[in-house]
């Protein structure tokens, strides 16, 4: 039988392992893209609090944030119900998972985009403000397809990061891949084989991305490859 | 929060009364971890840019299953799924080793963060510059030679900046040794939480002592590259 | 009635004044090229003239019509009305030194994104107007969907004079067109602003080239640390130079 019968809870929690990571990257991205803009911002508050908040978040591991946040979250949220003599509303571990792993890695984007809209040549940006383009013009049809020609490494690699760091976050309780392997190890007395199993499912997504990666790479360089088109 | 800090934080910085625990355990995590993965990373990241297949397909392979999954998973695998083995339980000195979660941790990290460090090491062998190859073929160095006195030197230091960065990863990926129950310092932080229900203070503290730890770390990086990397900077840039 | 006017233009950066009062009137078919050493303010001049510079004092008027400016806190003038700048600077087409094609887009692209999405022009006919200034630029169909990076200099600063010619502006700037150019490549764009100049283009251009300057120009402008010290007719500005810093600079630069 697939996997002694635990098939469809190794699939179930990789499907959750997709969901979140997915999740967790649009979060991040948009942060990252809102973040890059406040460190690049000649505005002094918006400078400070985009600069605190990377180095903050950069500087303590993931795992320590996933815990404080999603206590202090719950915590919060308890107090609150309590105030308002509400029952108890329990965090759902997929939405404090996706929130608290886009809040992280958002701090990563920030610095790759950042880095990647200073990669940008002054004269691209120039060109579109010479012949009128409007600001958001500017960012969208140039500035936003050029940086992430700049941006794609980092991104790649921060993608593959917090891929791999979906994995604790079946320590606050999300039934990932993860949860399903010791779950389906400790049913079976087969502990060794279902982490084996949940190692692969890391392998082949990592896997793919990399390839996606790659791809879209080639799609992003247009314009730049010397070879002829 | 001071509560937590008068009941805790002699296990946050380093014994709980019994055992080492907090930032003592966290720094030697990372220390052995590091010290492992660099001297065993250095001869597989010559033999990973080596043109013989069978040298360098095993390292390949090595670095991109690591490198490919999450360090939790490793970490598993050594403490829980080794343990399960009969094999490993009826081995007198296997059972031994696996029994005790530090050394699974140990030996998950190192290997972690050896497999990273290869790729970071390879990639800047690779990146030498052909002329000083060259050159050192030119005054009738030997392969070996070549390699400890030209490749790996100036390879080394040119991959300061992507080891630094590494370092400081792995300092924050000790944080699940915990689940080995290694008395890190988010152990520490977990108990107490559990003793206190102050979340917020017990990891914020936490988070305190990590964020403490890594500017450190960045700061002897920083000085090291000032040294070690002056060959690389413009004059008087 | 002029096309062009700037009046009594100043700029600094920081305590250091770039710019110390130039005053610019171009008339329509006007060739006017400012030439003057590094350092004189003359390609500051120029971007000031479409604001990618802000200037902090001048009036600038194009067709009468003045761009409604306000001061900013640190001394620069800002534009008061944002549409209104907008609008003049596609009546304003520049020319860079290092061309700013954008460079994820082929040829084409960057001849009919302006036209497209900032004068909402429909594709078909932007695509037809490009095809016709490419050609009149000397470039062929089999440049058209390669990106800049596969051109020549040359070729990248012809499609950018398209570029300009495709928003069919008032007044070109050109800023320096010809000196990122290899000394073969300069020839090739030279050509193309000449016709421009002979079907009656009005052209604002900061060069290096005095023989452009004196052939070409129906007036010449001198900048020197701020100032215009000397200007009129080439043929006068060239043939009887009056001030002692302009004969310096020409016998420096004419070598």
């Amino acid at each position: 039988m697939f996997l002694d019968g635990f098939g469809s809870l190794i699939m179930a929690g990789t499907w959750v392992t997709i969901e979140l990571a997915v999740m967790s990257l649009l979060v991040a991205f948009v942060i990252g893209l809102l973040g890059a803009g406040g460190r690049v911002s000649t505005n002094p508050l918006v400078n400070a609090v985009a600069t605190v908040y990377t180095t903050l978040i950069r500087g303590v591991p993931d795992l320590v944030l996933m815990l404080l946040i999603f206590y202090s979250l719950q915590i919060g949220l308890n107090k609150i119900t309590e105030a308002l003599h509400l029952s108890q509303i329990d965090l759902d571990p997929m939405v404090s998972g996706v929130l608290t792993l886009g809040f992280i890695y958002g701090a990563y984007f920030t610095e790759t985009f950042r880095g990647a809209f200073l990669a940008v040549p002054k004269g691209q940006i120039e060109a579109g403000v010479a012949y009128g383009l409007s600001g958001w013009q500017v960012f969208s049809r140039i500035q936003f397809p050029q940086m992430m020609r700049f941006a794609l490494p980092g991104i790649s690699n921060n993608w593959q990061v917090m891929l791999k760091a979906t994995a604790l976050v079946s320590i606050i309780g999300l039934a990932d891949v993860v949860k399903a392997s010791i779950d389906a190890g400790k049913s079976s007395y087969r502990v060794f084989y279902f982490t084996v199993i949940a190692g692969l499912v890391y392998l082949a997504l990592t896997s793919v991305s990399n390839l996606v990666l790659m791809w879209l790479e080639r799609h992003y360089s247009t314009g730049v490859r010397e070879a002829e088109l | 929060m001071s509560d937590i800090i008068q009941q805790f934080w002699r296990a946050f910085l380093w014994s709980d009364g019994y055992h080492f625990s907090g930032v003592a355990i966290t720094l030697w995590l990372l220390a052995i971890s590091i010290a492992f993965g660099f001297v065993v990373s250095i001869p597989l990241s010559v033999a990973r840019v080596s043109k013989n297949k069978l040298l360098a397909w095993p390292v390949w392979l090595y670095t991109y299953v690591f490198r490919g999954t999450p360090l939790y998973v490793q970490l598993l695998l050594f403490y829980t799924g080794m343990y399960s083995l009969d094999v490993v339980r009826n081995h007198e000195m296997l059972n031994v080793f696996f029994r005790d979660g530090m050394n699974c941790t140990l030996l998950s990290f190192g290997l972690n963060t050896c497999a990273y460090t290869t790729e970071i090491f390879a990639g800047a062998i690779k990146a030498t510059p052909y002329g000083e190859i060259e050159a050192a073929r030119a005054y009738g160095m030997s392969r070996f030679t070549l390699y400890r006195r030209v490749i790996i030197p100036s390879a080394l230091r040119r991959a300061l900046p992507a080891y630094s960065n590494e370092v400081i990863l792995m300092l924050h990926a000790t944080t699940v040794a915990f689940t080995a129950t290694v008395p890190d310092i988010l152990k520490v932080a977990r108990d107490a939480n559990s003793a206190t229900y102050d979340s917020f203070d017990a990891f914020g503290l936490a988070a305190l002592l990590y964020l403490c730890i890594t500017f450190v770390l960045v700061a002897l990086f920083r000085r090291a590259e000032r040294k070690l990397l002056a060959h690389l900077r413009p004059m008087n840039g | 009635m002029y096309k062009l006017t700037v009046e009594d233009l100043h700029k600094s950066y920081g305590t250091h004044e770039v710019l110390k009062g130039v005053s610019l009137k171009a008339r329509a078919g006007d060739v006017i090229s400012i030439i003057g050493s590094s350092g004189s303010g003359k390609s500051t001049f120029l971007r000031c003239i479409n604001f990618l510079e802000k200037p902090n004092a001048g009036i600038i008027s194009l067709n009468g019509e003045a761009i409604r400016l306000e001061k900013a806190k640190n001394g620069e003038l800002h534009a008061a009305d944002h549409k209104q700048l907008q609008r003049m600077r596609t009546r304003l087409a520049m020319v860079f030194q290092h061309f700013n094609l954008w460079g994820h887009m082929t040829v084409l692209e960057n001849v009919t994104e302006a036209p497209i999405h900032v004068l909402g022009v429909n594709k078909d006919e932007a695509r037809h107007n490009a095809v016709r200034y490419l050609q009149k630029v000397g470039l062929d169909e089999r440049t058209y969907n390669k990106y800049p990076s596969h051109l020549s200099g040359g070729q990248q600063q012809r499609v950018a004079i398209a570029r300009a010619l495709a928003v069919e502006p008032e007044v070109m700037l050109f800023d320096e067109p010809t000196s990122a150019l290899d000394p073969e490549l300069v020839g090739e764009v030279l050509k193309v602003m000449q016709d421009l100049a002979e079907e009656g283009r009005t052209m604002v251009v900061v060069t290096h080239e005095m023989s452009f300057a004196r052939n070409v120009s129906t007036h010449t402008l001198f900048l020197h640390k701020g100032l215009v010290e000397e200007e009129g007719h080439p043929d006068q500005v060239f043939g009887n130079t009056q001030s002692e810093r302009l004969r310096q600079f020409l016998s420096g630069s004419l070598k």
